[in-house]
């Protein structure tokens, strides 16, 4: 059986991440969004993961929160209170969510898993250090890489030509 | 002697909620940066399901391939976001409906 922190967390992450979605304001949800990936974090912590926890907060709340944060507030202002959808597609995806939700979580009810327990300990965190530079080490290097790519191409993406050129001529 | 009180199902039903969430808004929502934060509750709803199915094995792959998920997660977040601010700048405008003449 669940106990109150599993509660108050669940509580915490869906109704912040139906928050972030149907907020008027995009920086309340943005808000918001961080209010789900804290309540993720403290999934981590209920489950023993603690360096997982506080990578997901360093990461997530952290940075890409911010990042987003900073992103909305580029937006024109009447575009960040704009809320563009139309009303039979709403109902349709309402109706979508609640299938997922029903029809996934019957098949999650009724398999095995119900069953599962452990009374072992948690996994050491050294452990997965060792399997990062054992195992994974390959696709260590491979992430590596694709985060230099990915930052450099953003950083690409977003450059201001123009901007550029006139600071140039001048 | 380890007990947890909560038990797998219990984190998985909150991950099917999150993911049920993260597709309303995918399919719902015209905003770009809306469908971004869709696209963020569903990988963190994906993460949860890794730790706890790594915790109750018990497994250190599972925390490890979480932390691969969150550093890719960020590398993904800074390219969605460099193109919401291209697309912006180009259109005016951060609705899906008018970035289809991107194409081709």
């Amino acid at each position: 059986m669940a106990d109150a922190a599993f509660l108050a967390l669940t509580v915490i992450t869906i109704g912040s991440a139906i928050a972030a979605l149907e907020m008027r304001s995009l920086i309340y949800g943005s808000i918001a969004l961080m209010g789900t990936l804290g309540g993720i974090a403290g999934f981590f912590f209920l489950l023993d993961a603690p360096f997982v926890a506080l990578f997901q907060l360093a990461v997530y709340v952290g940075s890409i929160a911010v990042l987003i944060l900073f992103t909305v507030m580029l937006v024109k202002r009447e575009l960040i209170f704009k809320k563009i959808e139309d009303r039979r597609r709403k109902f349709a995806g309402i109706g979508l969510m609640l299938i997922i939700m029903i029809s996934l979580g019957a098949v999650f009810l009724d398999s095995g898993i119900k069953t599962i327990t452990t009374d072992e300990p948690p996994v050491d965190f050294r452990d997965i250090g060792t399997n990062f530079v054992t195992y994974y080490w390959p696709a260590l290097i491979l992430m590596g890489l694709i985060l230099a790519g990915s930052v450099t191409g953003a950083l690409v993406l977003a450059r201001r030509e123009d901007v550029e050129n006139d600071q140039r001529a001048s | 002697m380890w007990k947890m009180t909560n038990e797998l199902v219990d984190f998985t039903l909150v991950s099917v909620a999150l993911l049920a969430i993260g597709i309303y808004g995918l399919a719902v929502k015209r905003n770009f940066i809306r469908m971004l934060f869709a696209v963020e509750i569903i990988i963190n709803a994906a993460n949860l399901n890794l730790v706890a199915f790594g915790r109750f094995l018990p497994h250190a792959g599972g925390q490890t391939l979480a932390l691969f998920s969150i550093a890719i997660a960020a590398a993904e977040v800074a390219v969605g976001l460099s193109l919401i601010i291209v697309a912006y700048r180009m259109y005016q405008n951060v609705d899906i409906a008018d970035f289809r003449s991107l194409k081709g």
